[in-house]
């Protein structure tokens, strides 16, 4: 364990951005969002939630794959060569640590995904532990203990002291750039076990699949939903995508960009949308998340966020869901 | 007042004046409320109705073909109207009853975090359609000038304006929360999401996209927007999407005299009603 006086944490950030690009939680109007380090920045280390998750540094909103273009009758086709540079993202929470987990599961499976990979390597997670939680916080009903925080290094901030620990040989290379700066120490910061929020999750096995499927009250639980993806947007695990090009006249790009179930047009095929209701759209969501993730990856797809109880803009959340889905002649 | 909201509820309920009731009721946390369609007596006993209920009910109205209950606060009937105008709601369908507001509570991380800007600066006190009423009609509120913020950005060197917007919008995640909480964004398939034409967008891949999206949509409900301020409520980016609109109103009733949309559901809106005349008083 290292510690460094939280007073010369400015000095830690400026030396760290020096030698890799370095984001931090901050202040951009009414919201908290990671941002490159720059010196007048309003650095924010208490607000647990920023509003873009760190999903976005891994896998961008949007994303060039590959460009084909026509020269002279010769069709050419070069990959997007985006170089990406090592980076550090400081204050990671640990609903969004282990959000890195679900990703990882879809992505760095097989096939990996290359471009996701890429930026995997290239990032380091600086986790801070959280003290207290926000009204909407839930991580521990998924077994995440927010004050213990996974990522290449794990800090807790006191009032005074910031506890620094590598766990990853990513993480030793980064504390290697600041050693000057960090003491040793055999102190360990104080860590309460936040309060343990319990959810009905036990329906969600995969053995309910099709009763959770067929639940008569998916209807109900949807119909204030207004179709709009801020959910699926501010979530730090959703991470489907969709493929389009971008038609110059003479070549095209061809890029992925975010996606989400609760859209219309998501997954739309040649016959149309294979969901064609709302509901059905938005059992495709929490179905996702606690049925069939699960079941392939043995790992729920909710970490616990609560960012979408934030966001809907109708009130409708994902611990509704969990609370209220009826198995028929179960549970 | 909810009690009689409730008691007026399960008696329109019960009489067959309406088969289904749109209110709110409570959700999993203490400041959540999520609009629902109530249809039984007993259902009625969740109708919530407080600072809470901050959503503007009338885009659930759409396309409502059968007899339903609608609780509305003063500035949601504005919506009403201009749908009903926009041949969206058939008025026949629907019984309000309007019930009186004092500003909804803003809310951060799901923390009440003071009244919602729109209330601030509320003009749309006074119900503009109702069957009945139940409370009064909103409290006048200290005089805040909506348009303050609108002044304020207009004054700026255009660099500085290009910067203001740029760092607001460059947040924007395209979520369509603001299209679709909009009342008067009911288009059946949006220009944004047709995937026939180049238009489809389901990313900002550029500065110019960011800024495209939020202009294309003001100016389409330019005329029509009422300002409910549900976009400003919605975006999870806190965009102040309510000063593009805003602009808009303000340079509408410039041009064309003081008009407030939704106000009734007969009078031409100044930008679908052609008048060679009046064009050419502004000098057009």
């Amino acid at each position: 364990m290292m510690k460094i006086a939280k007073e010369h944490l400015p000095r830690l950030f400026a030396a760290l951005a020096k030698q890799i690009d370095l984001l931090l939680p901050a202040q951009q109007a009414e919201v908290v969002n990671f941002a490159p380090f720059c010196p007048d920045a309003e650095i924010d280390l208490t607000t647990l939630k920023t509003a873009n998750t760190p999903k976005h540094f891994f896998l961008p909103q949007v994303e060039d794959l590959y460009t084909a273009a026509v020269n002279a009758g010769q069709i050419s086709i070069s990959a997007a060569d985006t170089p990406i540079k090592p980076f550090a993202i400081f204050g990671v929470r640990a609903c969004d640590a282990a959000a890195l987990d679900v990703l990882d599961s879809v992505y760095l499976s097989d096939p990996i995904d290359q471009f996701y990979q890429t930026r995997r390597q290239a990032g380091c997670i600086i986790t801070l532990a959280c003290e207290k939680p926000t009204a909407s916080c839930f991580c521990t009903a998924f077994g995440i203990n927010p004050t213990e925080p996974c990522g290449d290094i794990t800090t807790w901030l006191t009032d005074d002291v910031l506890y620094w620990q590598p766990n990853t040989e990513k993480g030793d290379k980064i504390t290697e750039l600041v050693a000057d700066l960090l003491q040793l120490t055999d102190e360990s910061p104080a860590q309460d076990i936040s309060e343990n929020i319990c959810l009905p999750l036990d329906k969600f096995n995969p053995d309910n699949l099709l009763a959770l499927f067929n639940a008569p009250n998916w209807q109900d639980l949807s119909v204030a939903c207004i179709a709009c993806g801020a959910c699926t947007f501010v979530c730090p695990t959703c991470q489907c995508y969709d493929i389009t090009d971008f038609d110059t006249g003479t070549s095209i790009t061809r890029y992925r960009c975010w996606d989400s179930c609760l859209y219309s047009d998501f997954t739309q095929m040649a016959h149309g949308n294979p969901r064609t209701t709302q509901a059905e759209r938005f059992r495709q969501r929490f179905m996702h998340k606690l049925v069939y993730h699960p079941a392939n990856n043995d790992q729920y797809g909710c970490v616990g966020c609560g960012r979408c109880v934030a966001a809907c803009p109708a009130g409708l959340n994902i611990v509704k869901v969990i609370k209220k889905l009826e198995v028929a002649g179960n549970v | 007042m909810l009690e009689i909201m409730k008691q007026r509820a399960k008696e329109l309920l019960e009489s067959g004046r309406v088969v289904r009731v749109l209110g709110w009721q409570r959700g999993d946390f203490p400041n959540l409320r999520e609009p629902v369609f109530f249809t039984t007596a007993k259902q009625l006993d969740n109708l919530e109705y407080d600072r809470f209920c901050a959503a503007n009910l009338s885009k659930y109205l759409i396309g409502t073909d059968v007899p339903t209950l609608a609780f509305l606060k003063p500035c949601d009937t504005y919506s009403l109207n201009q749908l009903v105008k926009e041949r969206q709601i058939n008025r026949q369908m629907t019984y309000i009853i309007g019930i009186g507001c004092e500003g909804s509570a803003k809310l951060t991380d799901m923390e009440e975090n003071g009244t919602l800007e729109r209330c601030l600066v509320c003009t749309k006190t006074v119900h503009a359609a109702f069957d009945e009423l139940i409370g009064e009609d909103a409290a006048p509120r200290e005089k805040n000038d909506r348009f303050a913020g609108v002044g304020e950005i207009e004054a700026m060197e255009i660099a500085a304006r290009y910067t203001f917007w740029q760092d607001h919008l460059a947040r924007c995640i395209r979520c369509n929360a603001c299209r679709n909480i909009c009342p008067v964004c009911h288009c059946k398939k949006c220009v944004f999401d047709n995937t026939k034409y180049d238009t489809a967008q389901r990313a900002n891949a550029s500065a110019f996209e960011e800024q495209m999206f939020h202009i294309i949509r003001a100016y389409h409900v330019a005329g029509r927007c009422t300002d409910c301020g549900e976009c400003n409520r919605a975006c999870p980016q806190a965009i102040p999407l309510h000063l593009l609109n805003r602009k808009l109103i303000s340079d509408i009733n410039h041009m064309f005299g003081e008009y407030q949309a939704g106000t009734d559901t007969e009078t031409p809106g100044p930008l679908t009603n052609f008048d060679i005349e009046m064009d050419k008083e502004v000098g057009l």
